[in-house]
């Protein structure tokens, strides 16, 4: 089992970032390697159950489900169901928390999963980092309000 | 049921937090309302079920007993069992976890009690803002961060032109005479230096084993001095954490702090928090930070032990009686003078032997022939199998200096004679990282907010008498810290 766990601190209340991640379709609105995603069966994005099918920019399609969601905790939890990865019992939690010295954001961004032992690291380092830290970052850039944070579509 | 909760963010590895804030019975060296703090009946402070009893710097009594600690999950919980305000079933938890983009700490502080009916509110205030948010600021002070905000960071400053200044210069090794007053000159910091201009000066028993040669650590021609506070002047480009203007202190190497001005790296310097003035920083950096490694990691002292202190009056002697009575220990000094002995008993020793009386009697005496768990020894020479026949048994002799002459050799199969321990401890080898001296200054500032520390300055010379003050030290004829001042 392999475990990865990237955390934050963003310059925004917790309210407004969470707006803005809990739309399980939302994804290519804010993060930087989704080119387009879209909900199977036309389903409605928050409802538990729901699966995400969704396209990265650098290629390859990914499908996840989202497993919890919570506007009461601010955080959502989701499996990957296919993806290029070659990762197995894939679950992920995304989880914002607010600080309230500042009114910023503690965003945590974890997963678990399974894969050949000798990819271990590399995939714990393309979860960890290319995956949620470039989240993180993107959306840092976003409430700092500079150009690079514009929406990417 | 009334809910409070506050979360900040301390600019330190999450690691180096909760060393800190693990501690159970430690929040009287850093939470402003809190007086003095004990934990009942000599049970362990990481014991669950351990009861702390505090009492507020107002006056108040509390009691709250220790539910939960968890190192895996960095997160501790307690409760109340006495307060002076209606706190019905007030259970408490905090938790840290890591920023990993930063090495910093995200530390959630909440509670769940209930209030008479009309205070919820007022209660509510009073936790969330006189305890909690009272407490982040304290912490964040503790780590070097200015309070109610992330510390500035020093931007690339542009650096000024080379200065002259005067600095005490070793012309070879030997004698205090070697001690020389001469001009040099301090160019621009390097990329990741600061320039400081000193504002006090501390004068340390190493400084002599420097000029000696005991310790080969100078290169003569080159200055002395292992320790100062003063004035941030100007930094490199690539230093983070300091300005211009910051006030900082730093104990170690590299050598060389007998200076008006010098430039320095950044990784051993701390920030000086406003309650530590210069000239006190300049005293108590280097002994404080060996007392406090001596006493909290060579050898963890416990209440109740039987703490032995060769040199009471001295200045890492005076510092580690006045901290080793505060944990509770019962702590005899040994002194060379009736005056001296009367610095010792108002440090906190609980007696005190003079140099020339029969040490392993007195303490039999005084301790109904236990002896002494542990012994802190800095003079040298034969002290060391002076101070045997006053140790208890598996007792620990900690010496950490020679001020009177190089130690004799040590009978190691003797020490089966009370399964005793020695140890030998080296200043860098627990101060010499950015980390050690961090946590190890933040728990030495915080005994001196909450004055178990009392640093005493006997002597003040002009730095350019520091051949002088050599002098004095060598002749044991100093009590306290000997600063210099430029």
């Amino acid at each position: 089992m392999v475990k990865v766990y990237t955390s934050s601190v963003i310059d925004a209340p917790a309210v407004r970032i969470w707006e803005l991640v809990r739309d399980f379709n939302g994804l290519p609105n804010w993060h930087p390697l989704i080119a387009d995603s879209r909900i199977e069966g036309n389903q409605p994005a928050d409802k538990v159950g729901c699966i995400r099918n969704f396209n990265l920019k650098a290629g390859g399609n990914i499908r996840e489900q989202l497993l919890s969601l919570s506007d009461y905790d601010y955080s959502c939890s989701y499996a990957i169901l296919v993806s290029p990865m070659g990762v197995e019992n894939y679950v992920a939690i995304l989880k914002l928390t607010p600080i309230t010295d500042g009114d910023r954001t503690f965003a945590e961004w974890s997963a678990e999963f399974e894969c050949a032992p000798e990819r271990e690291a590399e995939l714990a380092r393309l979860v960890g980092q290319d995956v949620f830290q470039s989240g993180f970052n993107a959306l840092k850039q976003r409430f700092a309000g500079t150009p690079a944070a514009a929406v990417r579509r | 049921m009334v809910r409070v909760r506050r979360s900040t963010i301390i600019d330190a590895p999450v690691d180096e937090v909760w060393r800190f804030l693990r501690d159970f019975n430690a929040h009287d060296t850093w939470h402003p309302a809190v007086a003095e703090s004990r934990i009942e009946d000599g049970r362990p402070v990481d014991a669950i079920g351990a009861v702390r009893r505090f009492r507020l710097r107002d006056g108040g009594q509390l009691r709250e007993q220790l539910l939960t600690l968890s190192d895996r999950d960095r997160r501790l919980t307690y409760c109340i069992l006495d307060a002076p305000l209606p706190l019905i079933d007030y259970v408490a938890s905090f938790e840290l976890k890591p920023v990993t983009d930063g090495a910093r700490t995200f530390w959630d502080w909440r509670s769940e009690f209930r209030a008479p009916p009309g205070q919820e509110q007022a209660l509510a205030t009073l936790v969330g803002e006189q305890i909690y948010e009272a407490g982040f600021e304290a912490v964040k002070r503790r780590f070097g961060q200015a309070p109610g905000a992330a510390r500035p960071r020093g931007a690339a400053q542009p650096s000024g032109a080379a200065m002259q200044a005067q600095a005490v210069f070793l012309a070879r090794h030997g004698g205090p005479e070697e001690l020389v007053w001469q001009s040099t000159i301090v160019p621009p910091p390097g990329p990741n230096e600061i320039r400081v201009r000193h504002t006090a000066i501390g004068v340390n028993f190493i400084d002599v084993y420097c000029r000696t040669g005991y310790f080969p650590l100078v290169a003569p021609p080159a200055p002395l001095g292992m320790e100062a506070a003063g004035i941030v002047i100007d930094v490199g480009a690539e230093v983070v954490g300091f300005a211009p203007g910051d006030r900082v202190a730093y104990a170690g190497p590299p050598i060389g702090a007998y200076a008006e001005i010098r430039n320095l790296p950044t990784d051993l310097v701390v920030p000086l928090p406003d309650f530590v003035d210069d000239e006190t920083a300049a005293a108590v950096m280097l002994k404080g930070l060996t007392a406090d490694f001596l006493l909290h990691r060579v050898h963890a002292v416990r209440e109740g032990d039987v703490v032995l202190v060769h040199a009471a009056a001295g200045g890492v002697g005076h510092l580690l009686c006045q901290w080793a009575r505060h944990l509770g220990c019962e702590v005899i000094g040994v002194v060379g003078t009736r005056d001296k002995a009367q610095r010792a008993l108002a440090a906190g020793c609980a007696h005190v032997i003079l140099s020339d009386e029969d040490l392993a009697g007195r303490v039999a005496a005084i301790t109904q022939g236990h002896g002494c768990d542990v012994i802190y020894d800095a003079i040298g020479g034969d002290s060391l199998a002076r101070s045997f026949p006053a140790l208890a048994e598996r007792g620990h002799i900690v010496s950490f200096g020679q001020a009177a002459r190089p130690l004799d050799p040590l009978d190691v199969a003797g020490l089966a004679a009370k399964s005793a321990m020695v140890s030998r401890p080296n200043y860098g080898h627990y101060a010499g990282t950015a980390k050690d001296v961090r946590a190890g200054s933040a728990r030495l500032f915080a005994a001196i907010e909450r004055g178990i520390l009392r640093p005493e300055i006997g002597l003040r010379l002009p730095l350019r008498e520091a051949a002088e003050a050599h002098h004095r030290l060598e002749s044991r004829a100093t009590f306290g810290s000997t600063i210099l001042l430029p």
